[in-house]
């Protein structure tokens, strides 16, 4: 796990030090040592939270930059849907596509498509296949490393079916290859709401590489990208999504297209632990399919894009009012190829030890020292809770002296003993003191 | 320092679990989940105890007039006591096949009560034991085993 390579990061120089991060980060991922934000990455599951609260703007994303696709003959741009909705009504996705051919892009495939296609492989996969309930969708990659971490009884349920990017790159490249373009010329960049695509593309799940070459920030083309829009004068028809896949972008998006299946769709990672943490006790008997999406709203939300959510999300709603036609069809084979090869496995990174024996001794250890500390859950000592302190202390992280109330109170009782200490006198000077009185 | 299996201190929560009490049901799973995933169960294990004691707490919340969750950690399994004072159940056999509920109409339209309480936990668990008193009250005692 050591090799993980994570998209959130921090700026050093931008972090203050202050403890706005460590107490938003829904895994307690990280702690502040000596003045700085320290992110421990096998925990991380790149929700964003941290890029959002940061008031010092501290925490970035790493993704590729534009001057990346230079290095491939045949760069294409496989944006997400939620591109869409960054963008004033007037500005069509005919004219978005084709700023990005204005930014270089010798092709632009649009992964709405290739939600359309997920869309109709998930509907056959169900179909086929007898998944314990309720199906858990696996389209946003934090909501999955989510479950590996602290809900492993439930990777079983997650579907294994590609995301509609990997699908889109799948689909671009056969299609440029077919056209006789040779593979190594062909970049593909996912153009991204996303930190955590980085990170999956990176490393991917269930499949051994991504088809995926280069993930880019919406935020970081924004700007380059809204000089071209408005540079384009002939606006041709590029568009090639339909309200389908557009739909997406946004919380429910994906479960109005599962046919005959009852469903939740649920956003926002506060409210998708509280889903997993119902499924996970037999709770949602009723229940299908769950669409979970880890940013408010859904990818409109994400953290590396530029527009309100809520404005976006407006928008998307209006591109993707209606289902106009069907979903596209989907041969046996092709389906069959964008079903994950390896099983989704839990990843145990919470636990105090390997041996059983010992981590009961050490969460008595912390039962012990957490009902000791204030509770005040401050954040000064740099760790989120008072018991994430305790855990680091039986860890070997930290010490309870971090705590500037314990440490007080050690100082004070210092204090007292120091003046206690004062008044005491050598015997031969009792008498002097004494009459002193 | 002693290691031997009988020196380890089961690591003990203990939840008072009100009549009526809807909306904290599932906190006590919830807690206890987040425990075992920190001492290193994986497997099954997690899920069962989540789901057994869950409907224990559900159970308390409608049929009793209060009770208790115990629950001890051992390397090697899990033991989990549901303790109610209540009306106790005139029939165990019955109550413990699937379908059958006494649950009141009020409880039933909430989507609760499909009598499956007592059986799930039973499949749950892989040693099991109820005893009930009419008119003082229920104990279930659960033993789960990592692996089992």
């Amino acid at each position: 796990m050591g090799s993980l390579i994570h998209a959130v990061t921090l700026d050093k120089d931008k972090c203050k030090g202050c403890t706005n991060c460590i107490k938003h980060c829904p895994t307690e991922a990280i702690r502040v040592r000596d003045g700085k934000a320290k992110i421990i990455d096998e925990r991380c599951i790149d929700c964003g939270e941290c890029i959002r609260i940061c008031p010092h703007h501290a925490k970035t994303a790493i993704t590729d930059s534009l001057e990346e696709i230079k290095k491939f003959r045949y760069p294409v741009a496989i944006p997400a849907p939620s591109l869409y909705g960054q963008f004033k009504g007037n500005v069509s996705v005919d004219k978005i596509i084709s700023g990005l051919y204005g930014l270089g892009f010798f092709r632009v495939w649009e992964v709405a498509r290739g939600a359309e296609m997920v869309s109709k492989v998930t509907e056959r996969y169900l179909k086929e296949h007898d998944l314990p309930k309720p199906v858990i969708s696996s389209a946003c990659p934090t909501v999955m490393r989510l479950i590996r971490i602290r809900y492993p009884e439930l990777v079983d349920h997650i579907l294994p079916v590609d995301s509609p990017m990997e699908v889109a790159a799948h689909m671009v490249k056969e299609e440029m290859v077919a056209e006789g373009y040779a593979r190594e010329d062909i970049g593909v960049f996912f153009i991204s709401p996303c930190a955590a695509k980085f990170t999956i593309v990176k490393n991917p799940l269930g499949k051994e590489k991504s088809n995926v070459d280069g993930v880019l920030a919406i935020s970081d083309i924004y700007g380059p990208l809204l000089e071209k829009i408005k540079e384009e004068k002939m606006s041709k028809a590029l568009q090639k999504s339909t309200s389908a896949g557009i739909g997406w972008a946004i919380s429910g998006g994906e479960s109005r297209l599962i046919k005959d299946r009852r469903h939740i769709s649920v956003d926002g990672l506060v409210n998708v632990t509280r889903v997993l943490e119902d499924a996970m006790m037999g709770k949602l008997k009723e229940v299908d399919f769950i669409e979970a999406l880890a940013c408010s709203g859904g990818c409109v939300g994400g953290p590396l894009t530029v527009e309100n959510p809520f404005m976006a999300k407006a928008r998307i709603s209006k591109l993707s009012e209606g289902l106009t036609g069907e979903l596209p069809q989907v041969s046996a084979e092709l389906a069959d190829s964008f079903v994950y090869d390896k099983p989704i496995t839990p990843q145990n990174v919470l636990r105090l030890d390997e041996d059983m024996v010992k981590a009961i001794k050490k969460m008595g250890e912390i039962d012990d020292i957490t009902e000791d500390l204030p509770g005040l859950d401050c954040g000064a000592c740099g760790a989120p809770t008072c018991r994430a302190l305790a855990e680091d202390i039986v860890r070997g992280k930290a010490d309870k002296l971090d705590c500037i109330i314990k440490l007080r109170e050690n100082v004070s009782g210092l204090a007292e003993r120091m003046v206690d200490l004062a008044k005491k006198m050598p015997p031969s000077m009792n008498q002097y003191e004494k009459r002193e009185r | 320092m002693t290691e031997g299996k009988s020196e380890i201190t089961p690591i003990e929560l203990f939840f008072e679990i009100e009549r009526g009490d809807f909306v904290r049901a599932g906190e006590a799973s919830s807690k206890i989940k987040k425990k075992l995933l920190r001492l290193g169960f994986t497997g099954g294990i997690i899920r069962r105890t989540a789901i057994a004691t869950y409907e224990a707490e559900m159970n308390i919340v409608i049929h009793s007039l209060g009770g208790s969750l115990k629950v001890k950690m051992y390397p090697e399994k899990v033991v989990l006591v549901a303790k109610d004072e209540g009306p106790g159940i005139p029939d165990v056999a019955l109550a413990m096949k699937e379908g059958f509920s006494t649950a009141p109409e009020h409880v039933r339209e909430m989507g609760f009560g499909a009598g499956m309480g007592l059986p799930n936990m039973r499949n749950c668990a892989d040693e099991f034991e109820i005893e009930s008193r009419e008119d003082v009250g229920t104990t279930v005692t659960m033993v789960l085993y990592k692996g089992g």
